[in-house]
């Protein structure tokens, strides 16, 4: 199952790297909604430092929605989906894969994210790194799981566009809940209260990941 | 009674919405009964 | 399989409705119970010591959030038996709960904020029951759009099973999560009467959702025979046009 999983998530890899979609569009896209935040709140006041946890996070799940819908656009044209199935891949190793693959190009765009926060607000992401990466982490599996089962739910229907963050966003409201939190408790230099929301979103990840592996099957049925 | 209004209608808002959707599940019963034949309505 | 649209006999012959003899008499009780919790909430019970007469709406507001949450349960039980056993049955039955599900979810938004005006000052505050709610609404909206999406019966139904599978997973973990977020700055949650809450004021809660949950078996037969009958008629509906084209082209049905 790993290397069926090692296999999709390459091919999904190769496949962004040579589009060079996640880098030449997803990521300005990113950078637009950092600066529509700065337009929105007026730096001058200090507001934009004090919401940076919650801009960033926001900022996350935008870029996650086009990044999950990238990652089955590859599958519905020219029935890219059915040939994953008549290869025989495990359906549990097509679910790991792609969400392998989805969790490298969103860590990435979360580095970046990151560097603008940091840059553009001024807010320090610095003092307790540890917390930060760890956070990010699990956070980022904790999006990307949910993301993987309603974004094969919507492929291939054709209100997907407006189907998917319906279905997607307000699942995922307790990661935006507990990343925040956690990144506000880095600034506040009370780690202790973030490792607590990091519990959670550990919790969230291991739960939507199980279910993901236990639910892909039946999902990728005839469609 | 203090606050009658917002007593008042929360009652009203409770009725008048299940009111309005067993009204309108009741009519959407019936017109699809007119359209099933009568051997595959099991529960008559 | 050749089936005729209904022709002027069997109008006639069969009454065309969803009601049946069990859920007419269920009907008559719970309409009875309703008017009797409406005198017990609004006449014969006391105000709250604390909240005033604004805790009568606790009397409706309690059993809505009560069944809301049952319906919901209802079609997460629905959707995992789908998945398991593949029968129209408990595909139906998740379909119908979770449209009944919206409807209470609603009402208890709807009753939650007329309390907290008079309560709080006003209608919204950010209470970790009163957030849970709103986002188990939209969860199960897009359960309904999932459900609206046009396929075939199975792949509808398998659809939709997964759908509600995922959102109900979600409901413990956005409840732990708000709660841990609103508990840093926590006021009279919505639910909370006064400490000593008993005699006719108990009776009456109580009997307020012994009621509903009668009221929301009622709605589940018929939403759920609605659902057969929709389904019924879809499959019906394709199997004649089949014979037709048929008939056309001069083959044998």
């Amino acid at each position: 199952m790993w290397r069926d999983a090692r296999l999709v998530a390459g091919k999904d890899l190769r496949v962004e790297w040579r589009s060079r979609v996640a880098l030449n569009q997803i990521v300005p896209f990113a950078i637009v909604v950092l600066l529509l935040f700065a337009f929105a709140l007026d730096p001058d006041r200090g507001f934009l430092r004090r919401a940076a946890p919650g801009l960033y996070w926001v900022a996350v799940l935008l870029s996650a929605l086009v990044v999950i819908q990238r990652s089955f656009a590859a599958e519905t044209v020219d029935g890219g989906r059915d040939g994953l199935r008549v290869i025989g891949l495990d359906p549990a190793a097509i679910f790991l894969g792609k969400a392998l693959a989805a969790s490298a190009v969103l860590l990435l765009l979360e580095v970046v994210l990151a560097a603008g926060v940091m840059l553009l607000y001024g807010a320090d992401f610095g003092s307790a790194f540890i917390l930060v990466v760890v956070t990010c982490l699990l956070a980022t599996a904790g999006v990307v799981a949910p993301g993987m089962i309603y974004g094969a739910l919507a492929s291939g229907v054709r209100v997907r566009e407006t189907l998917l963050p319906l279905l997607f966003l307000p699942a995922v409201a307790p990661v935006m809940i507990g990343a925040t939190r956690s990144f506000e408790a880095a600034i506040n230099h009370s780690p202790a209260e973030g490792w607590r929301w990091c519990g959670l979103l550990g919790v969230f990840a291991v739960a939507y990941t199980a279910l993901g592996l236990a639910v892909f099957e039946p999902l990728l049925e005839d469609s | 009674m203090d606050d009658a209004a917002f007593v008042i209608g929360a009652y009203l808002a409770v009725s008048v919405g299940l009111g309005a959707y067993v009204v309108r599940l009741l009519t959407r019963g019936r017109k699809l009964s007119r359209q099933v034949p009568e051997g595959r309505r099991r529960w008559m | 399989m050749t089936t005729a649209l209904s022709t002027p006999e069997n109008r006639t012959a069969v009454p065309a409705h969803t009601g049946s003899r069990f859920s007419r008499v269920l009907g008559a009780v719970v309409a009875l119970g309703l008017g009797l919790v409406a005198v017990l909430g609004l006449l014969i019970s006391p105000a709250d010591e604390v909240q005033g007469d604004a805790a009568r709406i606790m009397y409706v507001h309690v059993p809505s959030a009560i069944v809301a949450y049952l319906a919901f349960g209802v079609t997460a039980l629905g959707s995992a038996l789908y998945l398991w056993r593949r029968s129209d049955f408990w595909d139906a039955t998740a379909a119908a709960s979770a449209e009944i599900g919206v409807v209470f979810t609603s009402l208890t938004l709807v009753t939650g904020m007329l309390w907290g005006k008079p309560t709080w000052g006003t209608y919204w505050e950010w209470d970790p029951r009163l957030t849970t709610t709103a986002l188990l609404l939209i969860l199960f909206l897009g359960y309904l759009a999932v459900r609206g999406i046009a396929a075939e019966r199975k792949v509808r139904a398998r659809r939709s099973a997964i759908a509600g599978l995922v959102a109900f997973v979600d409901v413990p973990l956005v409840h732990y999560s708000v709660d841990w977020w609103r508990s840093l700055h926590q006021k009279a949650t919505i639910t909370r009467l006064s400490p000593t809450i008993s005699g006719i004021m108990l009776f009456t809660l109580m009997s307020g959702i012994f009621v509903f949950i009668g009221l929301y078996l009622w709605l589940l037969i018929h939403r759920f025979r609605v659902q057969y009958l929709e389904d019924e008629l879809a499959e019906g509906g394709l199997a004649e046009a089949i014979a037709e084209r048929r008939r056309e082209a001069g083959v044998a049905v």
